[in-house]
């Protein structure tokens, strides 16, 4: 048995086992994208950061491919962790504004302007369907080809693959090409659209995560800010009346 | 065809049919046929007992294979920062233009490629170009031609 410390929470643990197996069991919430139960741990998307380690020495590791250590501590909702994931998610928006998939993790973290060229491209190199084909399907038909800017996923000689039996398991697991974003502004930029449909706390706890652990439907925060504009349209009224007295 | 299947099956036969070798085998096969042919690559495949697709993503990964037909010649130009700084750029296009090809290309009679690189390590006497394995130092546009001509003379 391992014990390790999630968030100031003393928890124990199996040797073998990694950080978000560990955070998993106890119900503590990691994003996730190129994580998937049934394939090898990629650790590409880095969206499953977690902070590791005592202040002033602590460091960025991805929770998927960490295996958990005896006295390890972790803290998963940190400023840093949560402003890394942000970039993370704004990076991938750039690539593939397209998918629903990432811009649903956009709405919910508060992920509002991509600062960076809209590129269109559908892919984000994850490695899911490549894992998925290898693994699951036994297939090996596609793979990473080259390298740096021009890396992509592609059959050998970007020809039909004699491997290849079109069980269309890569599609199936794929993140970014087919279930498509039905937002107003999807394709252009951040959609944000299903972030308006639902009530968020993300105006007031845009930093931190919700402290009430289930995001907006709770309530608490729109009320505040109900409160808020009430209070301040009472304070504007009384100094009108003020200055028309 | 069976003869060429031979010939690369000796290669894998060279280092006892060992899956580590991969790059060794490429390189060998590179050499003689001046790129990686795809068929070639399928008997590799079959020999090793490595997927079609790994084999392509480690010819694809270094810049020492091509699953492209290279030229007789291969012109490589630095583009490194230094070499960028001292006009690597023009020099390239200089290239372009007398060879009538783009960088990356191969011309059409087969005789030359040529390549960009970023950086060869030595940047003292940049710019650099080098020609099947020659350096040559300090290159201005007005080299280029003579340079072109002392080297493909003999032919």
């Amino acid at each position: 048995m391992i014990t390790l410390k999630i968030n100031g929470l003393e928890v124990k643990t199996e040797e073998g086992q990694t950080i978000l197996d560990v955070a998993k069991f106890y119900g503590l919430e990691i994003p996730t994208l190129c994580y998937n139960e049934g394939l090898s741990r990629y650790g590409g998307c880095r969206l499953c950061l977690v902070e590791i380690g005592e202040e002033p020495k602590t460091k960025l590791v991805s929770s998927c491919t960490y295996p958990a250590e005896e006295g390890l501590v972790v803290r998963t909702d940190t400023k840093r962790v949560i402003e890394a994931r942000k970039m993370m998610i704004e990076l991938m928006l750039s690539v593939a504004p397209g998918s629903k998939i990432i811009q649903d993790l956009a709405s919910k973290f508060g992920v509002k302007q991509v600062r960076f060229k809209i590129r269109n491209e559908e892919c984000i190199l994850c490695g899911l369907c490549v894992r998925m084909c290898a693994e699951q399907m036994d297939g090996r038909a596609i793979g990473f080809q080259n390298r740096g800017y021009k890396r992509k996923i592609s059959t050998p000689f970007d020809t039909r693959s004699e491997e290849c039996r079109l069980c269309g398991g890569c599609i199936y697991v794929c993140p970014a090409c087919q279930l498509r974003c039905q937002g107003p502004d999807a394709d252009t930029a951040v959609c944000n659209a299903c972030l308006t449909m639902d009530p968020t706390c993300l105006d007031f706890h845009d930093e931190l995560q919700c402290w009430m652990y289930d995001v907006g439907r709770c309530g608490t925060c729109i009320r505040e800010k109900t409160e808020e504009s009430n209070n301040k349209k009472r304070t504007q009224k009384s100094k009108q009346k003020e200055k028309n007295a | 065809m069976e003869a060429e299947e031979l010939k690369v099956k000796s290669y894998i036969t060279k280092y006892n049919n060992e899956k580590k070798a991969l790059i060794s085998i490429l390189q060998e096969v590179q050499e003689e046929y001046n790129y990686l042919p795809q068929e070639v690559l399928k008997i590799v495949s079959k020999a090793l007992g490595i997927p079609l697709i790994d084999i392509i993503g480690v010819a694809t990964f270094y810049r020492a294979f091509s699953l492209e037909p290279r030229g007789k010649h291969l012109i490589t130009v630095c583009l490194g920062t230094a070499c960028h700084v001292r006009g690597g750029p023009k020099i390239l296009e200089e290239f372009e233009r007398k060879l009538n090809i783009d960088a990356g290309e191969t011309s059409k009679d087969g005789q030359f490629s040529l390549e960009t690189v970023a950086c060869l390590g030595c940047c003292a006497i940049g710019p650099v170009v080098v020609i099947d394995g020659d350096y040559h130092a300090q290159i201005t546009i007005r080299k280029v031609g003579s340079i072109l001509k002392k080297h493909f003379k003999k032919e």
